[in-house]
């Protein structure tokens, strides 16, 4: 892939490792994927931090915050604990999914391995499902390409309806492409239309009995369709959420700049 | 729809109703959905064509994950690390320790030159100081072998194929496979292995993996255990194969060690937390080529120098403590010998001593300074500033201090099974966030410690 022509080009140039500094951020960005996906790689060759990497499942149990610079602006950055889905009870798995729910990150890049996209997009489609904002990291190209894999990243990203980047994050490639993504997407200069998985005919309806009710309480509130999904699951934070009010804040911390979306899929969700 | 907004209330209440009408299968029918969707898009977007390096990944996995190769590699690959770092950490040891209390002596010969009183000098030389040299001395060597070696294995893949070994004996035990893993943290440090039993789904299989996290031997213990091989284990055998020797024993401690994370998980899992054992999917991995740089920094800066700071952290003010209680009389005795004889009978009972007891009681808060505390206890009043072989350290236990065999043996399980450190035992109380568990996390363990020690004791009683 790239490597001279990183140092020529803009996106390397407007990029700044801000490591712990995390104060005064512009932006919340959200890092999730599945364990042993290089996660913490990306985190760190963003960051310039040196949070530990290792090789196995399940390694970054906690929340790590770092932050850095591009195009003028500062992100902070949120390494969420690797999962394989957002639906289970264990600790790791509600860590993240509440952070994406209440944490309202401005954008999340979703890091997969390009060796094993079909388990990784499970993870995808979930977080797709809560947030418009996310781009997709293809991580471990060059093991894809090892294991004589072709991984076609424009079909994804058209599949998925966000913007989908391939990396080699142990090697920094990809990183500034990556970078220069997310903010288009922060700034809503890429516009996203993330694919949402058609429900089973007897659970969309519950669905749609559910989101209207929870759009008059909380208009303009993003996940309506997902908070649904979950008090249908009967999720007890939800729960908790919705009855202490802190659903109703979310739909009012929507004032800022609305992030364009086109309808497409989204025509169950109801309106935005 | 009403005029005036739906209360938060009648949202749930109208969930509720739709969710009875749903069913109990409306989670596997939602994965499913997702599945599909998923292996659509995957298929649209990757083309294959045939490599070597998928079969050559799965041609090792069939070896070390084989059900009948998988537990003698992992013993044998275990066995390398403890004998590279017992083989390499015992020169540098005792250069650190001769540079060291060279120091100590010449800095103590120019306070009193320079007119310091002697409790000055006492307390800054040859308490806090070498209390922080024994610590250094001890330690790092063996750290800075044994976590670099370590880090490779974590880094090349290798801790989930562990996992994949041992998972059905965890499952007979009734806990958690993934506990393998915390397990294996736990070898770095027992309070991270606590934090990292996140990864386990139900509470009740964290809750054994939380409680028995402490019977692997962390790397603060680990010394203390090496040592021990290396003076009592290796010194009956020819030089040849001392290293290999000790080396064995300690590998025999650690499987002891997860013999009885098995026995207490079982006993816990038909007692206190019984219930049955869930399944998980574990992924393997791919073998990575280790980055060298990373691996240095990762277990030189984040491990040892993280280990070797907290040791020095609660060395020092040991070492004070050490030298308060051997200087300060109290009547004919000073106060350590007072707490030494106090502790004597208890000790002397489980086959240890006084002084063993007394070194444990002040490095509760790191276990890392046991040996050092026990070394200074021994050799309180008298300045002897030259023992800094293993040879001369085996000398003052055995002939100065009437150590047997039965005391190493013991000292090593007491090691092995004793309380977990403050930071773990605080460590548990974050994670359950209940007195009660935590207690139990801590005095289970003394408890068993006590017990096992006791038995030992009592059974060579009776042979002799």
């Amino acid at each position: 892939m790239n490597s001279e022509a990183c140092d020529s080009c803009p996106a390397h140039q407007q990029m700044a490792k801000m490591g712990v500094d995390i104060a005064n951020c512009d932006h919340v960005v959200a890092l999730a994927g599945n364990p042993n996906t290089g996660k913490s790689s990306v985190f760190n060759a963003l960051t310039g931090l040196r949070q530990h990497v290792g090789n196995w499942t399940g390694k970054t149990v906690t929340r790590a915050e770092g932050a850095f610079g591009y195009g003028g602006k500062r992100y902070k950055l949120v390494d969420l604990p690797g999962t394989y889905s957002l639906l289970s009870a264990s600790q790791d798995e509600e860590i993240s999914r509440n952070f994406l729910l209440f944490g309202q990150p401005d954008c999340t890049v979703v890091v997969v391995d390009a060796t094993a996209l079909e388990r990784n997009l499970n993870l995808v489609l979930q977080v797709l499902e809560i947030t418009d904002r996310a781009v997709i990291c293809v991580n471990l190209m060059d093991e894809a390409e090892r294991k004589g894999m072709d991984v076609d990243v424009r079909s994804l990203s058209r599949d998925l309806g966000v913007p989908a980047v391939p990396t080699v994050a142990r090697n920094k490639q990809g990183l500034g492409d990556l970078v220069a993504s997310v903010a288009a997407v922060v700034s809503g200069e890429t516009t996203t239309s993330p694919l949402r998985v058609e429900p089973p005919a007897q659970v969309r309806e519950a669905i749609n009995g559910l989101v209207p009710l929870i759009e008059d309480m909380a208009p303009g509130l993003p996940s309506a369709r997902w908070v649904a999904l979950r008090l249908l699951d009967g999720d007890h934070k939800v729960r908790e959420a919705l009855l202490s009010g802190e659903i109703a804040a979310l739909a009012d911390q929507q004032q800022r700049p609305a992030p364009r979306h086109n309808s497409g899929v989204r025509a169950i969700a109801g309106a935005q | 729809m009403t005029s005036a907004p739906a209360t938060p209330q009648a949202v749930l209440d109208r969930s509720d109703h739709l969710r009875r009408q749903l069913g109990g299968s409306f989670r596997d029918e939602m994965v499913a959905s997702l599945y599909e969707k998923a292996g659509e898009i995957a298929v649209r977007s990757v083309r294959e064509h045939g490599s070597g390096k998928w079969d050559f990944d799965q041609r090792i996995d069939r070896i070390v994950t084989s059900r009948w190769l998988g537990l003698p590699v992992m013993l044998l690959l275990l066995g390398a690390v403890f004998w590279f770092t017992i083989l390499g950490a015992n020169i540098p040891s005792q250069m650190l320790a001769n540079a060291l209390f060279a120091v100590e002596a010449a800095a103590a010969r120019w306070f009193e030159s320079m007119g310091s009183p002697w409790w000055l000098t006492g307390f800054v030389w040859h308490g806090v100081f070498r209390g922080l040299a024994w610590v250094v001395s001890v330690m790092l060597p063996p750290m800075a072998i044994f976590f670099p070696v370590f880090t490779i294995l974590e880094d090349l893949g290798y801790l989930p194929r562990v996992a994949f070994n041992l998972d059905w004996l965890f499952r007979k035990a009734g806990a958690h496979g993934k506990q393998a893993l915390t397990m294996a943290m736990g070898f770095g440090c027992n309070a991270a292995g606590v934090t990292s039993t996140r990864i386990i789904d139900s509470p009740r299989e964290r809750l054994l993996a939380i409680l028995t996290n402490n019977f692997v031997p962390c790397n603060g213990r680990f010394p203390t255990l090496i040592m021990l091989a290396v003076i009592f284990v290796a010194a009956a055998f020819p030089p040849a194969v001392a290293a290999l020797a000790a080396a064995g024993a300690v590998v025999a401690v650690v499987l002891l060690g997860v013999g009885f994370t098995l026995g207490v998980s079982w006993v816990l899992s038909r007692s206190l937390l019984s219930g049955e054992a869930s399944a998980f999917t574990l992924e393997m991995p791919p073998y990575r080529r280790p980055s060298i740089l990373r691996i240095l920094y990762t277990s030189l800066i984040d491990r040892t120098i993280f280990v070797l700071g907290r040791a020095m952290l609660t060395a020092a003010p040991a070492g004070a403590l050490i030298w308060i209680l051997a200087n300060v009389q109290a009547g004919e005795a000073s106060l350590a010998e007072r707490l030494i004889a106090l502790l004597e009978p208890l000790g002397v009972a489980i086959g240890l001593d006084g002084v063993i007891l007394l070194a444990y009681v002040i490095a509760i808060p790191a276990n890392e300074i046991v040996v050092p505390t026990m070394l200074m206890c021994y050799l309180g009043g008298s300045m002897m500033m030259d023992i800094t072989t293993y040879e001369q350290i085996r000398e003052v236990l055995v002939d100065q201090h009437g150590w047997t065999l039965l005391t190493a043996v013991n000292l090593m399980l007491f090691s092995l099974l004793h309380n977990p450190c403050a930071t773990t035992i605080l460590t548990i109380w974050k994670e359950t966030r209940s007195a009660r568990w935590t207690a139990l996390g801590a005095l289970m363990p003394l408890g068993l410690a006590f017990l096992i020690c006791l038995a030992t004791a009592q059974a060579v009683g009776l042979l002799l």
